[in-house]
């Protein structure tokens, strides 16, 4: 296959970006998309030139590390996918792809397609975590939770935090993957402890980011690769409306 | 205290004011449909529910202050949400594809929030000042016109006598329903109102509302246009 693609190409955070053109050859409809972007990289060491930034880590799934806009969508034309599980047979020879990073100010672009996430690591430290004692770690068993409750907790806990969420969000807003983080914890037991404290923090640190505000559009759902509810949403807005009215904070 | 601020500050606590906001519009929408539709069926039934709504104190001096304040509110908390949505993404994408994961509906809210504003400035224009400026201002309490009849229908009348006015109130009904289609069922999600077993309902139902007030609205008009 022979693509023409359009990627973003910036300095740094204080530059402004803008698409460059790139004609890659004998791509493989086998090859990941991840890939197709090495062997452009090549091309490019090859000619001298300077490599395009992108992130990866695992390619298979689960570090949430590539990110990519790919023809006006996170992760590309898939659903369910990271863009290093996508594969160039989703495209066809001669096609036009345009490649962009997340875009979003809670994100800002560290060089070309790479952005710094790390808004989501202070999301998760404001919050993210349960307090346990030291000391002899009880019987698991003593602990109950209902098989229902600890799907819907695994669920939420799949969240690999990749931020095709707020990429593809027209408010560039975090809830989904505020929501699934808050989720994961209050629906278990061990969590429910510091769930109030949990999701004021969260939303407040969501919030100090400068991510925008949800508008139940839906687009998040559609995009995440781990298939992330909505349904995490409206927990998280049913437990920050009884939290803040109810803490005494 | 601090929380206290942040109560009215934070993002989610915006979402339940819209969502509360837009519910409260959608009550009085349905009452408002309601006294519409009896002016269809009853000249008479319809201006006595008109004098009763335009001179009962409790309506008039508490629920419409309310009513103005809701919809003031709903409007400028919009834009203002509109407005940090998109600062929140200062660097737009070069190539955009957003109908693949969602609805025109629930990305245009503000533009079809904006059509309905500027219908209501027509709107008070054509009903709203007129009542205050004979009740309130010329002090005219009667509710009569100079035949010593009720005037409300014969008014009501007489507005739909214009083209372009119909025209343009059924244009307005269409974005309101295109704003209810999504903003129905998404005030119960931003108030965390959703259950496997109540939601698919609670879509239905806004689907259902969002087609049929605005249509019905809309047949009224029309009725009265071709009607007199
Ligand atoms: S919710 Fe989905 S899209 Fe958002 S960060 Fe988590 S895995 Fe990625
Ligand atoms: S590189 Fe790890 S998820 Fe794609």
């Amino acid at each position: 296959m022979k693509l023409l693609l359009k990627i973003w190409r910036q300095k740094n955070a204080n530059t402004q970006g803008k698409l460059v053109e790139y004609v890659v050859d004998h791509v493989s409809p086998d090859m990941s998309f991840l890939e197709m972007l090495d062997v452009l990289n090549e091309n490019l060491v090859d000619k001298n030139e300077e490599p395009i930034a992108f992130d990866h880590d695992c390619r298979e799934g689960i570090c949430g590390m590539c990110s990519l806009y790919i023809n006006g969508r996170a992760h590309g034309p898939q659903t369910g996918v990271t863009t290093c599980q996508l594969h160039m047979r989703s495209f066809k020879d001669g096609d036009t792809i345009y490649i962009e990073p997340w875009k979003a100010n809670g994100f800002p672009v560290i060089r070309d397609l790479v952005v710094d996430r790390s808004a989501f690591d202070r999301i998760i430290q404001a919050g993210g975590y349960v307090s346990v004692n030291t000391g002899a770690a009880q019987d698991a068993n003593c602990i109950p939770v209902s098989k229902q409750d600890a799907d819907k907790a695994f669920s939420a806990a799949t969240c690999i935090g990749c931020g095709a969420c707020v990429a593809t969000c027209k408010n560039a807003s975090a809830m989904l993957f505020v929501s699934a983080k808050v989720s994961q914890l209050a629906l278990l037991p061990q969590g429910k402890i510091e769930a109030k404290d949990r999701v004021l923090n969260m939303v407040k640190q969501m919030d100090t980011e400068g991510f925008g505000n949800c508008t139940n559009t839906g687009a998040c759902e559609i995009e995440c690769p781990k298939g992330i509810s909505l349904e995490n949403i409206a927990r998280m807005n049913r437990e920050y409306l009884v939290a803040t009215l109810s803490s005494e904070k | 205290m601090s929380e206290q601020t942040g109560l009215l500050k934070s993002s989610l606590s915006k979402k339940y004011l819209m969502a509360i906001s837009g519910l409260f519009l959608i009550l009085f929408l349905t009452q408002h449909f309601i006294i519409n539709l009896l002016s269809v069926f009853s000249a008479e039934a319809f201006n006595n529910t008109s004098h009763f709504m335009g001179t009962n104190p409790l309506i008039q001096f508490v629920i419409q202050p309310i009513l103005i304040f809701g919809v003031v509110f709903h409007f400028v908390m919009g834009f203002l949400l509109e407005k940090q949505n998109r600062a929140a993404r200062p660097q737009k994408y070069a190539f955009s594809n957003p109908s693949a994961n969602s609805t025109w509906m629930s990305r245009y809210m503000i533009l079809s929030g904006a059509v309905i504003f500027w219908f209501l400035a027509l709107h008070f224009y054509d009903f709203w000042f007129p009542e205050i400026n004979t009740k309130f201002i010329q002090g005219d309490m009667s509710g009569l016109s100079i035949d010593g009849n009720f005037r409300y229908h014969e008014e009501l009348i007489h507005k739909f006598t214009n083209p372009i006015r119909v025209s343009i109130y059924i244009l307005a009904f269409i974005f309101l329903s295109l704003h209810l289609l999504h903003g129905f069922q998404s005030a119960f999600q931003s108030l965390g109102a959703r259950h496997p077993k109540y939601t698919p309902c609670i879509k239905n139902l806004g689907t259902l509302y969002a087609v049929a007030i605005p249509l019905g609205f809309a047949i009224i008009a029309i009725y009265h246009f071709f009607s007199h």
